[in-house]
């Protein structure tokens, strides 16, 4: 099924390598793929760079249709793909977006110490697992109704704060401050509120977690103080998890309407999962208001998890909220679209960028930013496997000047699931972890081994590239010591 | 790398790096397109785990014989998800390039019997093939898991 790709890479430097417009008659822009040489030996196997050679077909299309190091084969964009499209006469594409729209990381900081949380670790992660629900068809505690489903629509984190699932300063530390403008809930389908509603407050399954995590490398203090990262042993929280079926459903009913306004634009396209629409037509613009929905959603969802998560410390620790300080660092979104400024050919100009696995990386001083994080750049939350790190980052002005403000979001599969579960029982995988001092909690034991170590990159490799080429600077890399496995 | 984990019910399981699908045959259309649901829910449960207890009827239409399949392999999905239904066995009554009427056979979902393997989040255009061979048709799909 796989093809390798058989095009030619123009290397730039040793972190940048172009596929020229002249690859495929068609491209509008050039591609650019941000990856040291080590790690294009994988990309090169799954034709990922097709992907981003087919993006740059996209009209209005501007600078280069991009790929971050984590890059890998994805649905007509490239997992790691953002492209910037001008509003002018540029497209949105759910493509481009994903069908976890809003799939992201959360994470927070706390006042705890490994030394006092390893001991009982054990009682955190059931404590953590048993109020969050997760897994394969399982439903939320939450219980809403169809008339607050499209209050969390259009009010997105600040629907779950006002109903007591965490502090108004969470808020402030999410990007978009938990809200995408512009929800428009009667865009948005019957089913995909059916599918929304018994999922809200739930974390998925596959590769969404939960993961009580120790600061392992301080990277530099300084900023790191401004995240609330002291020392080395300090516990963090991470989370991982997206707008769910909702979100998935919105992508699908879109993409079935989006196929009909390429045939009544007259686009033409070189992979039927990249319809799109102009980003100033009905069709277009009633998928943004669609997508902001699920955005909406998919941070509420975080937002009320993020509560569940103090509240089972508190209750396991058997201590006050201001005792274990359990504050939000940053919550980024990694599958998305969303109008920007951007500098192009020296003039400011409105883009529609879309991220499809990857992470905005706005540097310091952008008037985005919320004033804590003014002088540093905005926080860049990077997971990788539940078996080694995940790193927080900062944005840079290079990544505002070469990706519009994007960098990486994650590791990258490199084994397929089933390879990655041949042979190995879920057992291992929990022993193994053991082993390296990290406790698994999971729904299914069964499908644990997919989410292995062996199945990941190195997520140190692709973070060093980032660094490397200047687009995000690494601060802080944190170890798992639990973790909880949708 | 792919692999191919061969299941003579008229479906085979296809993986790639991040990827699950489908790669279907049939003697006719209609074959191939209840293979692929079949393949579906090969994917979400252990088929035999499901029994015939209700019958339900689905309609589904599309501008073309491709956006036809995914659209039908996206509403098995839906009513997977929302209204909790597991799929044994399909008979397709009507299939033209835009229209299909078939008749599902299974039951809602039990966990106490039913064990969940993966999370399928939709059917895919993304290398999506139908075509005619010397046997009969083949179809793939790819699934974003």
């Amino acid at each position: 099924m796989s093809v390798p790709w058989e095009g030619v890479l123009n290397k730039i430097d040793d972190y940048r390598w172009e596929i020229p417009v002249s690859y495929k008659t068609g491209m509008r822009v050039p591609g650019l793929i941000y990856s040291s040489e080590s790690l294009l030996n994988h990309i090169w196997e799954e034709n990922a760079f097709e992907q981003v050679a087919n993006v740059a077909f996209l009209p209005g299309i501007v600078g280069h249709s991009l790929a971050m190091p984590d890059i890998h084969w994805g649905y007509g964009f490239p997992i790691g793909g953002v492209a910037a499209m001008s509003m002018d006469d540029g497209v949105v594409s759910p493509g481009g977006v994903g069908f976890d729209i809003n799939c992201g990381v959360r994470v927070m900081r706390t006042n705890l110490m490994e030394a006092e949380v390893r001991p009982k670790i054990d009682r955190i992660t059931t404590e953590i697992f048993h109020n969050i629900p997760s897994g394969l068809g399982t439903k939320g505690k939450l219980k809403v109704n169809d008339r607050e489903l499209t209050a969390v629509m259009i009010k997105g984190s600040r629907w779950a704060v006002e109903r007591g699932y965490g502090e108004p300063d969470d808020v402030k530390t999410t990007e978009e401050s938990g809200c995408i403008q512009g929800a428009d809930p009667e865009k948005v389908s019957n089913r995909a509120r059916e599918r929304g509603i018994p999922q809200l407050g739930t974390l998925g399954s596959g590769n969404h977690f939960l993961e009580i995590q120790r600061v392992d490398e301080i990277y530099d203090a300084e900023t790191a103080k401004v995240m609330g990262i002291q020392e080395t042993g300090q516990v963090l929280v991470m989370a991982h998890s997206g707008s769910r079926g909702f979100g998935h459903q919105i992508c699908t009913d879109y993409i079935a309407t989006l196929g009909q306004a390429v045939r009544k634009y007259g686009f033409n396209l070189p992979d039927r999962q990249l319809v799109c629409a102009p980003i100033k037509s009905p069709e277009g613009q009633a998928y943004l208001s669609a997508m902001a929905c699920a955005a909406n959603y998919a941070w509420t969802n975080r937002q009320c998890m993020a509560h569940w998560v103090r509240e089972s410390l508190m209750k396991a620790l058997d201590k006050s909220p201001r005792d274990i300080g359990l504050e939000q660092i940053w919550d980024v979104a990694h599958n998305i679209a969303k109008i920007e400024e951007h500098t192009v050919d020296g003039k400011k100009v409105k883009l529609c960028v879309h991220r499809k696995g990857a992470t905005r990386a706005f540097p310091a001083g952008h008037p985005d930013l919320p004033d804590i994080y003014q002088k540093t750049g905005q926080p860049v939350l990077i997971p990788g496997d539940m078996g080694r790190y995940s790193y927080i980052a900062v944005g840079t002005e290079t990544a505002m000047r070469e990706t519009f403000g994007s960098t990486c979001h994650g590791a990258g599969r490199l084994q397929s699931r089933s390879a990655a579960k041949r042979g190995v029982r879920g057992i291992d995988v929990i022993q193994a972890l053991a082993a390296k001092g990290i406790t698994v909690k999971t729904a299914s034991i069964s499908e644990l081994p997919e989410e292995a170590s062996s199945g990941y990159k190195d997520v140190n490799e692709v973070v060093d590239v980032t660094q490397r080429a200047g687009i995000s600077r690494k601060i802080v890399r944190a170890t798992p010591i639990g973790v909880i496995k949708g | 790398m792919l692999y191919s984990i061969f299941v003579d019910r008229g479906f085979e399981v296809i993986e790639h790096t991040a990827d699950i699908g489908i790669a279907t045959h049939g003697v006719d259309l209609k074959q191939v397109f209840a293979n692929a649901a079949l393949g579906l829910f090969s994917l979400i449960t252990e088929l035999e785990t499901v029994s015939e207890k209700s019958i339900y009827h689905i309609r589904v239409s599309g501008p073309d014989r491709e956006a036809l399949l995914i659209n039908w392999l996206n509403e098995l999905i839906y009513r997977f998800e929302a209204k909790e239904m597991l799929f044994h066995r399909f008979s397709i009554s009507t299939l033209t390039d835009t229209e299909l009427k078939a008749t599902g056979y299974g039951e809602k979902i039990d966990l106490t019997k039913h064990e969940l393997k993966v999370q399928v989040k939709a059917a895919t255009y993304h290398m999506l093939k139908i075509e005619q061979d010397k046997d009969g048709w083949k179809a793939r799909v790819i699934f974003d898991v």
